[in-house]
């Protein structure tokens, strides 16, 4: 569905207001209810074995004695899956491992107990016999020849021979002819950057109540970002119809792409099975980090050319992720995102699939692109500087535009990368003055976005207020922005309208809660819905009147004449058509489904300045400004708030989070006192800059914001660093012993 | 005919070329025809790809129409977060 035709002279009333969040009384006094909090008669207590190695061969599962243990009801390993589809073959495998345990935290085994003392009794009572072999946790040595192997037999055709087999494809993207553009530069920067794996660290851990009846029907009660893939999956994953399995999300506490994918879910429902009970699973935080999906670590060569006038004449990057123990790392979506912003005549990025011996990655937040935009922003910003040239100018004049023939192939429409940009150059922020040990930085993001799937129905009710059922768990403010665009297409007021997310079984087939999909894609099915439910009382009112229905039109909350031809009634406001509904055909909805396509493309700039102790190492941020296209704002602060997200992600990215490794394979600081992610007393007050150039997919121009904006912090800051320590930082995180080794070793 | 801008590590399976033409006037017809005329394209497609056609991405909607004149580029498969 194009931009409406009216988007020269429409003006929104509900729309771009700021309306109390319909969720924020019930977090706010505990009421709301998020994944650990459902309970169930006869419930069951459920937990799992997980592997001390990070490498072994599975010989032996002795679970008798764990069976015997009184309070023991069900006790689950792999052998209790039958075969699965290939598409769901990797994802049962990370939920429960097969013929080898691939990481430190792979599940071995499950039980069900009448208490948590039972279940980890019960799980030291588990034998397990390991063959272990040889591991490798690190990108660059598992592509290695001889590097350990994870699978044999995985590689893609694109994968050309002789290579490990733990390199599972190859990817390349770009136009023109690099050499060539190179020999046009003034300086060439060559440099190799690294980025840790990190995890999205939403605070909830993953939590389910699963129930199974002899009759083959299930119900699961889950945190997650899509409680209809979670249905699909682990139907496909149990061997039962998708109809048979109703699935509920309860409210989130954070995902950010991390809960895309099942993990205890498919062995939740197998012990519920098993022991004929319900069954309720919480991770502990050591389980979330050891064992869910953290993205990828990455090694990347980047070269880029620039003449001394700031033109970029080649830009080249090979990109190394690693996605953990199975096929399926971000590569791809780093290497076509990797030269996105500019306008590049000689432009080429390879990528490489690989596996090691770590957690499965999971999508998190644009996934593999902040690793890629990291580096290139980063060559750029060094070749910048080292010409004495304004980085935002040297932007500017490279940007993509409408018309550019991007990096990854397509030709854009019109985009906002330009208008971040002369944002950022117009903002006092790029003009304030530093101190002593200070830098700024800046750099540029892009993201896809996209549609998918998507249901909606709105019903009105007999007293003339609306209800509206989306399948998406609200974790940006979904409610709030439905609420809105419902209110603002029916011309009532947005208390009058409540948004719910509906299970499994109301609705039809919903993508997940990613992408930056939902404000888009469900926003756009609310209108539609909206529309229809305005069809069909305008027809009433016609009744009523006796009039033809083309006769009448909606406006301001009531039907009313079209014009002075179709007869002199007083507007029928929705209450009063409802009142009537009974009387009129019967209750009145209005329902859209589609494959919502045309989400638009997403780009910001990020500015940062910070402080560097050259004693210690040390950073400080002091200040953080966020310029990004948002497409139609429907709610200002929510669109802030994903700014503002993004960019404290990315801080913690950039400067502190990173998994460690031991030469053992067994993940050092599975836990918030060793991880250390951002708190309130790090940060500065995020400053945010709403740029709105619509989306011609969406009938109010919306497009998708919460991905782009984790996009350039890292190399946004690694800039600002680099400027304050006097030293150009290549890896990630730029915690203080690096920053303080890499200013010693520079000096 | 509709032209097709395949991405770089693709063109080695489809004899060499970055620009194929198929005959196709929708999503569908595009995807059977490059899966008909160029079989080294197969494993791909059916892990599946995402096509930009005149700057918009497409998933899934087979019926979308592609004009002869269309821009029109396969890209792997987008995931978000």
């Amino acid at each position: 569905m194009a931009l409406d035709d009216t988007k020269k002279t429409r003006i929104f009333k509900v729309v771009g207001t700021r309306p109390d969040r319909p969720d924020g009384i019930d977090k706010v006094t505990g009421r709301a209810r998020f994944g650990a909090d459902m309970v169930a008669p006869g419930m069951l207590t459920g937990r799992i074995l997980r592997s001390p190695h990070a490498h072994a061969r599975i010989v032996k599962i002795d679970t008798s004695r764990a069976e015997a243990l009184p309070g023991v009801k069900a006790v689950v390993t792999r052998a209790d899956f039958g075969d699965v589809p290939d598409h769901v073959a990797d994802i049962l495998d990370n939920c429960m491992a097969g013929q080898k345990a691939l990481y430190d935290g792979h599940a071995i085994a499950a039980v069900a107990a009448v208490s948590p003392a039972v279940a980890r009794k019960a799980l030291k009572l588990i034998e397990v016999e390991y063959e272990v072999l040889p591991h490798v946790t690190d990108v660059d040595e598992a592509m290695k020849p001889g590097a350990p192997v994870l699978h044999e037999g995985r590689q893609q055709e694109t994968v050309p021979p002789g290579m490990s087999q733990n390199v599972i494809a190859r990817s390349e993207f770009g136009h023109g002819d690099i050499e060539a553009g190179l020999v046009q530069a003034d300086r060439v920067v060559e440099r190799t950057y690294r980025t840790a794996a990190t995890h999205q660290g939403y605070i909830e851990p993953h939590a389910c109540l699963a129930t199974m009846g002899a009759d083959g029907q299930g119900d699961l009660w889950v945190c997650t970002q899509g409680h209809y893939m979670v249905r699909n999956t682990c139907a496909a994953i149990l061997g039962i119809e998708q109809g048979q399995l109703r699935v509920t999300a309860s409210e989130i506490g954070g995902g950010f792409g991390g809960k895309t994918t099942v993990f205890l879910e498919p062995v939740a429902l197998m012990l519920a099975k098993k022991s004929g009970r319900p069954v309720k699973m919480v991770m502990s935080r050591a389980e979330v980090l050891r064992a869910t999906g953290p993205t990828a670590s990455t090694s990347i060569d980047v070269r880029i050319g620039m003449t001394k006038a700031g033109r970029i004449t080649a830009g080249f990057a090979e990109l190394r992720y690693q996605g953990g123990a199975y096929p399926g790392s971000p590569v791809d979506m780093g290497a076509m995102s990797a030269f996105a912003p500019y306008d590049l005549e000689n432009v080429k990025t390879i990528g490489w699939d690989v596996v090691t011996n770590r957690p499965k990655a999971a999508a998190y937040r644009a996934p593999g692109a902040p690793m890629a935009a990291f580096a290139v922003e980063s060559a750029i910003d060094e070749l910048a500087r080292g010409f004495g040239l304004d980085p935002l100018e040297v932007r500017l004049m490279n940007g993509a535009d409408e018309g550019t023939k991007s990096s990854y192939g397509p030709t854009y429409p019109a985009i906002g990368l330009k208008a971040t940009l002369e944002a950022a150059k117009a903002h006092p922020h790029w003009t304030a003055p530093l101190g002593e040990n200070q830098g700024r930085g800046v750099a540029c993001g892009f993201w896809f976005n996209f549609g998918g799937d998507t249901c909606v129905s709105l019903n009105i009710t007999p007293d003339g207020t609306v209800t509206v059922s989306e399948g998406n768990p609200d974790i940006g403010g979904s409610r709030a922005s439905m609420t809105m665009m419902a209110a603002e297409e029916l011309g009532i007021p947005y208390d009058q309208v409540r948004t719910i997310i509906a299970d499994t079984g109301a609705l039809g087939q919903n993508e997940v809660t990613d992408g930056s999909r939902v404000t888009f894609a469900v926003g756009l099915a609310t209108i539609e819905a909206a529309r229809a439910a305005k069809r069909e009382m305008c027809r009433r009112a016609a009744m009523v009147w006796g009039i033809d229905e083309e006769a009448v039109e909606w406006e301001d909350g009531a039907a009313r004449p079209a014009g002075p031809n179709a007869g002199r009634f007083p507007p029928m406001t929705i209450k009063e058509i409802a009142a009537i509904a009974s009387n009129t055909g019967g209750p009145i909805a209005g329902h859209h489904e589609v494959t919502a396509e045309g989400a638009g493309v997403s780009f910001a700039t990020h500015m940062v300045d910070v402080a560097v102790d050259p004693e210690t190492g040390a950073t400080k941020i002091l200040r953080y400004t966020v310029f990004q296209d948002a497409g139609k704002a429907v709610h200002p602060s929510y669109v802030e708030g994903q700014f503002q997200g993004g960019a404290v992600q990315g801080i913690g990215w950039a400067l502190n989070e990173e998994y460690i490794y031991g030469e053992d394979g067994i993940l050092q600081n599975p836990g918030f006192l060793d991880y250390r992610i951002p708190v309130a007393s790090d940060l500065p007050m995020i400053d945010t800059v709403i740029l709105e150039i619509p989306n011609p997919g969406h009938p109010y121009g919306v497009r998708g914001v919460g991905e782009t904006s984790i996009v350039p912090p890292l190399a946004a800051i690694a800039n600002a660093v680099s400027a304050a320590a006097g030293v150009r930082m290549t890896q990630l995180p730029m915690s203080p012993p690096r920053v303080l080794a890499a200013i010693q070793a520079g000096g | 005919m509709v032209k097709v801008l395949l991405w770089g590590s693709l063109a080695d399976l489809a004899d060499g070329t970055r620009e194929v033409a198929v005959e196709a006037a929708t999503l569908r017809d595009l995807l059977d025809g490059l899966a008909r005329d160029h079989p080294g394209l197969r494993p791909e497609l059916e892990r599946g790809v995402s096509v930009s056609i005149d700057g918009r991405i497409y998933n899934d909607s087979w019926f979308t129409p592609i004009g002869p004149e269309s821009e029109v580029v396969l890209l792997k498969r987008l995931q978000g977060g």
